[in-house]
């Protein structure tokens, strides 16, 4: 059958499936990072905590697994849509609406972490 | 001729209605969890977690009013909420990486590893709960 048409869309899901798997394992090597980070601490105090995220590499990593988790949370997000929002207007506002939050979030945890 | 033709079922989706109804393989079970929990993650744990980290950050103040609203009993039940659900994500999310490379696809580890997922995350969410309610 090599003269059969084949139908396949734009290929851009598989790269979606690779890359919620790759953000998933981010996420869960800067949860062990954090949760290792907060055990070591002398004590759980201001003092201590701001310390931490006053490190530029724990700002880096944080910012990175912030952006993981944006990403993996959209993925996600848009698999529940695509299988449980069947008018396309509606899914493509709720999408839109998914993507202006996650983006926002984004900037949050810069502000936050930056202390702009 | 109409008599002779058998009264062949017919499937259709299954409505909201009839969820419940349904007898979900354990596999299933922690399929479902896995989506309602990242959802529950996405609508509250997200926000929420950035607003409490922000407020732990931003000065001394900011740091007891972190404390102080951590320390609220709702809170700390919509926050063991969402331990369960990071908890039951992560380790469900683990057996499905797994699963991606082979491992354990056959049906009776399938099962096992799916009733292994309920106990570890629930004994990690009971851990987190522990450190929550200052037990230790």
């Amino acid at each position: 059958m090599s003269n059969q048409r084949i139908v396949t869309g734009a290929h851009y899901g598989i790269g979606s499936w690779l890359l919620q798997r790759l953000t998933a394992i981010v996420i869960a090597l800067y949860t062990l990072v954090l949760f290792l980070s907060v055990l070591l601490l002398p004590e759980f105090n201001y003092g201590n905590w701001a310390n931490l995220f006053a490190n530029s590499f724990m700002k880096v990593a944080t910012l990175l697994g912030g952006a993981a988790l944006l990403y993996h949370a959209w993925v996600g997000v848009r698999d529940i849509f695509m299988d449980y929002i069947k008018p396309t207007g509606i899914r493509l506002g709720l999408q839109a609406a998914t993507v202006l939050l996650l983006a926002g979030y984004g900037c949050w945890l810069v502000i936050i972490l930056w202390k702009l | 001729m109409a008599g002779l033709t058998a009264k062949r079922p017919v499937y259709r989706n299954i409505h909201v209605t009839q969820i419940l109804g349904y007898r979900l393989p354990v596999a299933g079970i922690v399929s479902i969890l896995h989506r309602i929990s990242g959802a529950l993650l996405f609508l509250a744990g997200l926000p929420l977690v950035l607003w409490l980290f922000q407020e732990s950050l931003i000065s001394e103040l900011g740091f007891d009013r972190f404390l102080a609203v951590v320390a609220h009993p709702a809170v700390k039940l919509v926050l063991l909420a969402m331990a369960w659900a990071f908890c039951h994500h992560l380790v469900a999310g683990i057996r499905y990486l797994l699963l991606d490379n082979h491992v354990g696809l056959e049906r009776e580890a399938a099962a096992n590893s799916a009733k292994l997922v309920i106990v570890v995350s629930l004994a990690l969410t009971l851990a987190l709960a522990g450190a929550l309610f200052g037990i230790y």
